[in-house]
């Protein structure tokens, strides 16, 4: 505790001579004369965290596996980090010179964040259409004469196996097939939830902002009431109603759960689009058009809805992770998408064991990790698009 | 010759927008001496505000300073570090925003908002600043000087707020202040309180200030000198009464000329014809709460009625309840001769055709995500059945019926055009119903002056080729003298006089509409002072007092 006090002030030291030493080296540039302490404390804390990155960065790549071990996953995170940089960059670069007029101009303006959430978003969609080609392996195949829990990485000094590069799973079913399947399970599905969410709340919520009264009413204590309820504990009761009704009705089990997903995640879109409803219903040009006598379809999709398109569009990104999530935590619980069906959140669910050797078998622990990891992407991909994409249409209206 | 307290030599500013650098202020030299007012005017975009802004060493975001010197008592502002700058900025150079309402923290009382600059600045403790403030606030003459600090900004009015402001600028006693259009927002009668406030408080504390504004009359009172802007150039700059009595530029002078406009008498109307619009013996209630008691009023047509009054008076409330969107409480509207239904939703297509509206704010009018073709193109559709080819040849012709060239602006969006052309774009589509009656709702208060003229000559022009009828809600008399053929002026929900234009403005009036009279600046430099001595002095307390 001590030594970490000593430490803060030796930074606060270093921040003083640091803006000391450019005050001098630049002759009072207003940059270093106006620069508060704060600032100066924030440059040298930033470049500390950036010296102790590298420093560990060497350490990962120690040959004395117990030190190196150690620092497995942050060298992992930080090549990674590099790794997608500057596939975002080259993707960008090819963005600019092949395609349209309109499609480079929109790579020209688009920061590294979302061309790399862009590229993840396309790798997703082609790896989810042509699952069936692309894996190696059927995800519900055990490949016979393969060992189950091979490591992943393919090195068989450390257990792995080049022909099964991300290892194979408890039961001996090639890692990398299901992954793949799974993003057409786990994506294709949490997309259409989504749709269907943003279907239902978007057109209660507008009707409600426009008609108001007692049907705006009737429609938001409903949504009260829903959203009353812990949702995933709501999910889940309701999940385990459906699987008795599933095998009875011949419905696949799936299909309820796109249902009561969408139905509970329309509630947050259904107070989203009220409220942005309600904002645009009180302009003039929605009077213009009540007074023009427009019926309520083309106030609500002509009118109202372009105008809302931007905060809807942020909330799509978000809920379509939420949803997502949803999904991986039903399936990780056991009633989301059954087995033998590939899917991300069972596969966490199924290979979390591992995540107890981390310390001295990393890449053993890296099973769990990579459909773990394979959800954080598209999270991470899918808001970083939805911010871009807000960024312009909030620039537009300027 | 003692040194001139502000002066800046060359500055340039360029603003940003997508991406690139364009000029706002091509170099401009502006001296200021103490005690002396400057007024600043211009059209908006002319980069007034920029300019005062820029006379503190301030930018906002996206502007840059880009060549020049600002020089405020031998500190040269542009080089000096922030710590100076802190010194400076409202302790010796104050800031007087155009919209106090939204320039104030709505959760601080107005007390605590006043004192934070002086002792921050370390001028006067905490005790001497309240009782300093309370004595500004009785030399702005505003109500109950002792309470009103002690109230949160939403409980006093919009003309007490801006003379809040005044007071808080003073309140280190600054050398200059930069008054940023501290009155375009309030009333013609609130105007005049606190012109006459900030006058006075000016003179006695012999501060410098540079008083912007697109209103001629209104810099004629503060100012001593007067510099012209257009585009970001100076036109010319001289003494006032100079400057009003012999402009040298011809842009100088089409302002001047701005408030000429005015439209021949039209012939009386025909005995027994019946009148497009008779409003007769209306009530009308918010909740329970009544707004128009028995308002009655004809108009026939290609004619045009103004209805005057202050913000409150209840004149967009009887235009809302003609337009159906307010059913009256009693009485009735008849349209033709017909009686409308007092709903909207009750009345035929035919009906909702016949009566079209004009908004006062053109941004919200219009939706910001249709194009101009479409947003016009949707009434001729959906009242006139026309499509494809028929459809486009007929929203071309409504183009260039508004002076707007058609192939340049079919495809633009609202937030590509100015607010002059996005005003001509509302008449456009309220045309395109061909309408009998159009009420225009303070349509030109948002514009500025020539834009103003622009639109109204071009409203009289289309009532003389298409025989409207216009019901023109405006709180500016000028607007009335130039387009109007009868006036009623209204005054909290009540009817306080009408008739026909010539009559209303000839002696003798209501009080009221006097008083709404004798309130429109003129452009005479010795127009308030008279205007006061006339009315006391005390009398505009009495006025502010009587307002709570």
């Amino acid at each position: 505790m001590m030594w970490f006090a000593i430490f803060l002030v030796g930074l606060a030291a270093i921040a003083w001579a640091f803006r000391f030493a450019g005050q001098a080296a630049t002759g009072k540039a207003p940059y270093f004369r106006d620069m508060t302490f704060g600032v100066a404390y924030g440059y040298v804390i930033g470049a500390a965290v950036l010296a102790w990155l590298a420093w560990a960065y060497m350490q990962g790549r120690s040959v004395d596996p117990l030190i190196a071990n150690k620092f497995f996953f942050l060298r992992i995170a930080i090549e990674g980090f590099i790794i997608c940089a500057i596939a975002a960059w080259l993707f960008r670069l090819l963005g600019r010179a092949v395609g349209t007029g309109w499609s480079r101009k929109m790579f020209r303006s688009m920061p590294l964040t979302a061309s790399f959430g862009v590229l993840t978003i396309l790798i997703y969609a082609v790896l989810a259409i042509f699952a069936g080609v692309l894996a190696p392996y059927g995800q519900e195949q055990i490949i016979p004469g393969v060992a189950a829990n091979i490591v992943p990485g393919g090195d068989p000094a450390l257990g792995g196996n080049p022909d099964f590069p991300f290892g194979t799973d408890q039961i001996g079913r090639d890692i990398l097939s299901r992954l793949i399947y799974g993003a057409q399970n786990t994506v294709g599905i949490a997309f259409a939830t989504t749709l269907l969410a943003f279907f239902l709340g978007g057109t209660f919520g507008f009707l409600a902002a426009t008609l108001g009264g007692w049907l705006d009413q009737l429609l938001s204590r409903a949504v009260d009431v829903l959203m009353a309820i812990p949702s995933l504990i709501f999910a889940l009761l309701l999940m385990t109603i459906a699987s008795v009704w599933a095998p009875r009705t011949g419905i696949p089990l799936t299909v309820f759960m796109v249902l009561i997903i969408a139905v509970i995640d329309s509630t947050r879109v259904f107070r989203l689009a009220r409220a942005v409803g309600q904002n645009i219903v009180v302009m003039d040009y929605i009077e213009a058009a009540k007074l023009r006598g427009e019926g309520m379809g083309y106030l609500v999709f002509r009118e109202i809805l372009p105008n809302a398109t931007a905060p809807l569009l942020a909330e799509f990104g978000l809920r379509f992770c939420f949803v997502f999530l949803t999904i991986a935590a039903l399936s990780f619980l056991g009633v989301g998408i059954q087995p033998p069906l590939a899917d991300w959140g069972t596969m966490v669910r199924d290979l979390g064991g591992f995540v107890n050797y981390a310390q001295f078998a990393p890449l053993a622990a890296t099973a769990p990790l990579l459909a773990a990891g394979a959800i954080a992407m598209l999270t991470i991909a899918v808001n970083f698009v939805v911010d871009w994409m807000l960024q312009k249409s909030s620039g537009l209206k300027e | 010759m003692t040194e001139p307290l502000l002066k800046m030599r060359g500055v340039k500013l360029e603003g940003r927008s997508d991406e690139v650098w364009s000029p706002i202020i091509n170099g401009i030299d502006l001296t200021l001496m103490r005690g002396e007012v400057l007024g600043l005017i211009g059209e908006s975009g002319a980069g007034k505000s920029t300019l005062g802004l820029a006379a503190m060493g301030y930018t906002r975001d996206g502007v840059r300073i880009n060549a020049g010197t600002v020089e405020f008592d031998g500190i040269d502002l542009l080089a000096a570090s922030a710590a100076t700058k802190r010194n400076l900025l409202g302790k010796r150079i104050a800031y007087v925003a155009q919209s106090a309402a939204a320039s104030f923290n709505p959760a601080h009382r107005l007390m605590d908002q006043h004192v934070e600059g002086p002792v921050q600045h370390g001028v006067m403790s905490r005790t001497e600043s309240e009782s300093d403030a309370i004595e500004l606030y009785r030399k702005l003459r505003l109500p109950d000087p002792e309470q009103i600090g002690f109230r949160y900004p939403h409980q006093v009015s919009g003309g007490q707020l801006q003379r809040a402001m005044t007071a808080m600028a003073m309140s280190c006693r600054p050398d200059l202040i930069i008054f940023d259009e501290p009155t375009t927002a309030l009333d013609v009668t609130t105007q005049i309180e606190v012109l006459a406030s900030i006058r006075d408080i000016v003179e006695q504390f012999n501060t410098a200030a540079i008083y912007i504004t697109h209103d001629l009359a209104v810099v004629a009172q503060m100012a001593d000198r007067i510099k012209v802007l257009l585009k970001g150039d100076e036109v010319e700059t001289a003494d006032t009464r100079t400057m009003l009595a012999a402009p040298t530029q011809e842009y100088t002078k089409s302002l001047w000329a701005v408030r000429s406009f005015q439209r021949p008498r039209k012939p009386a109307v025909i005995v027994g014809a019946v009148p497009v619009i008779s409003v007769q013996s209306v009530d009308a209630r918010y909740g329970t709460t009544p707004v128009l008691h028995d308002v009655s009023f004809d108009l026939h047509e290609g004619r045009t009625v103004a209805v005057v009054g202050e913000s409150g008076s209840g004149k967009s409330t009887a235009a809302r309840c003609i337009a159906g969107l307010l059913p009256p409480a009693a009485g009735q509207i008849l349209l033709d001769g017909q009686v409308l239904p007092p709903d909207y939703r009750k009345r035929s297509k035919d009906q909702l055709r016949q009566v079209q509206m004009i908004y006062q704010m053109a941004d919200t009018a219009l939706n910001p995500r249709m194009s101009v073709g479409r947003i016009i193109a949707r009434p001729v559709q959906f009242y006139l059945g026309l499509t494809g080819a028929v459809k486009r040849k007929r929203v071309d012709q409504l183009l260039e019926q508004i002076e707007m060239e058609p192939t340049e602006y079919y495809n633009r969006l609202p937030s590509e055009l100015s607010g002059g052309q996005k005003q001509r774009i509302g008449i456009a589509r309220a045309l395109a119903a061909e309408p009998k009656f159009i009420i225009c709702d303070e349509v030109t208060s948002a514009l500025d002056q020539l834009v103003a003229e622009g639109i109204l000559r071009l409203l009289a022009k289309l009532q003389d080729d298409l025989h409207l009828s216009y019901m023109f809600i405006t709180h500016d008399l000028a607007t009335v003298r130039a387009i109007a053929d009868e006036v009623v002026v209204m005054k909290d929900g009540r009817v306080v006089e009408r008739g026909p234009k010539d009559v209303m403005f000839k002696p003798p009036h209501d009080p009221y509409t006097e008083l709404l009279l004798s309130s429109v600046p003129e452009m005479d430099p010795d127009w308030l002072t008279n205007l006061l001595a006339e009315r006391g002095v005390d009398d505009i307390g009495g006025a502010a007092v009587d307002k709570m």
